[in-house]
């Protein structure tokens, strides 16, 4: 039984991990796109939000197995205060840290339409940390012995770095266009 | 949720927020149309609220309202 937890967690854990990086890249097209069809658009704005909601229940699966399962010692405490844990607290505290972001970032966007665009904005912006934290918490404790999930860890970073740096080179086709109208001054 | 929320079978456009994505033209097939440079032309018409509530959640620059039709 507690074996089949550990498994249970590790694989809520890797799973999370992808949705994540899905989530990101899908988020890096919708925040940088240069013009995409609407029904395009709408697809990928679904997907973003579905997933990114869709992948709490994952987490907190994770979450709670880890917690549950005896295997080593992390208590109720550690999910939401970092660096309480018994084993590897280090490690085990950024999956914390990752996971109170979360936590924040899918609650504003559940409600984004009720609540103020900055503190939505603010909040979201925390995503960009939200993503290596997991990632490299995913990498140092669950998958760093296993080759396959190594793998899975190393590619789901090289698609997020790579979405990442096109999403700060992608400026929107209209700011481009304004910029170069105002360049060209009053006649 | 508000009753008129549910409702509402209309969106209004915040055009100073609109970023052109279109999500609003793909759900609200009715109402809006997309000028020739992608941002949102609206027109006098009602579509499900459903399909108004997912637009107003999905528009990736948070510039829909939801808004009832004018009282004749
Ligand atoms: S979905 Fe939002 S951003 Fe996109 S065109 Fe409609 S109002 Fe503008």
């Amino acid at each position: 039984m507690n074996e089949l937890l550990w498994y249970f967690s590790r694989a809520t854990g890797v799973i999370s991990m992808v949705l994540l990086t899905t989530t990101l890249v899908l988020g890096m097209t919708l925040s940088g796109r240069r013009s995409a069809r609407p029904a395009t658009s709408t697809v990928v704005a679904g997907l973003h939000r579905w997933l990114g909601l869709g992948m709490v229940v994952f987490v907190v699966g994770h979450v709670t197995t880890a917690i549950v399962e005896t295997y080593v010692s992390i208590g109720p405490l550690s999910a939401l205060v970092p660096f309480t844990a018994g084993y590897q607290p280090l490690w085990v505290g950024l999956g914390t840290i990752a996971f109170d972001i979360l936590l924040a970032v899918a609650v504003t966007s559940a409600l984004r339409h009720r609540i103020s665009e900055r503190v939505w904005r603010g909040v979201h912006l925390a995503s960009y940390l939200l993503w290596p934290t997991a990632l490299v918490h995913g990498f140092l404790l669950g998958t760093s012995d296993q080759p396959l999930l190594r793998l899975v860890t190393v590619a789901c970073g090289v698609v997020g770095m790579l979405a990442v740096s096109w999403r700060i080179q992608a400026t929107h086709h209209d700011r481009e266009h304004r910029r170069s109208v105002t360049a060209q001054g009053w006649s | 949720m508000p009753a008129s929320r549910e409702q509402a079978t209309r969106v209004a456009v915040d055009r100073v927020a609109c970023t052109g994505h279109g999500v609003c033209a793909a759900l609200l097939p009715r109402q809006i149309t997309l000028d020739e440079w992608g941002y949102p032309i609206v027109a006098a018409a009602d579509d499900p609220a459903v399909d108004v509530e997912a637009a107003v959640r999905l528009c990736p620059a948070r510039a829909l309202r939801p808004s009832r039709a004018p009282r004749q």
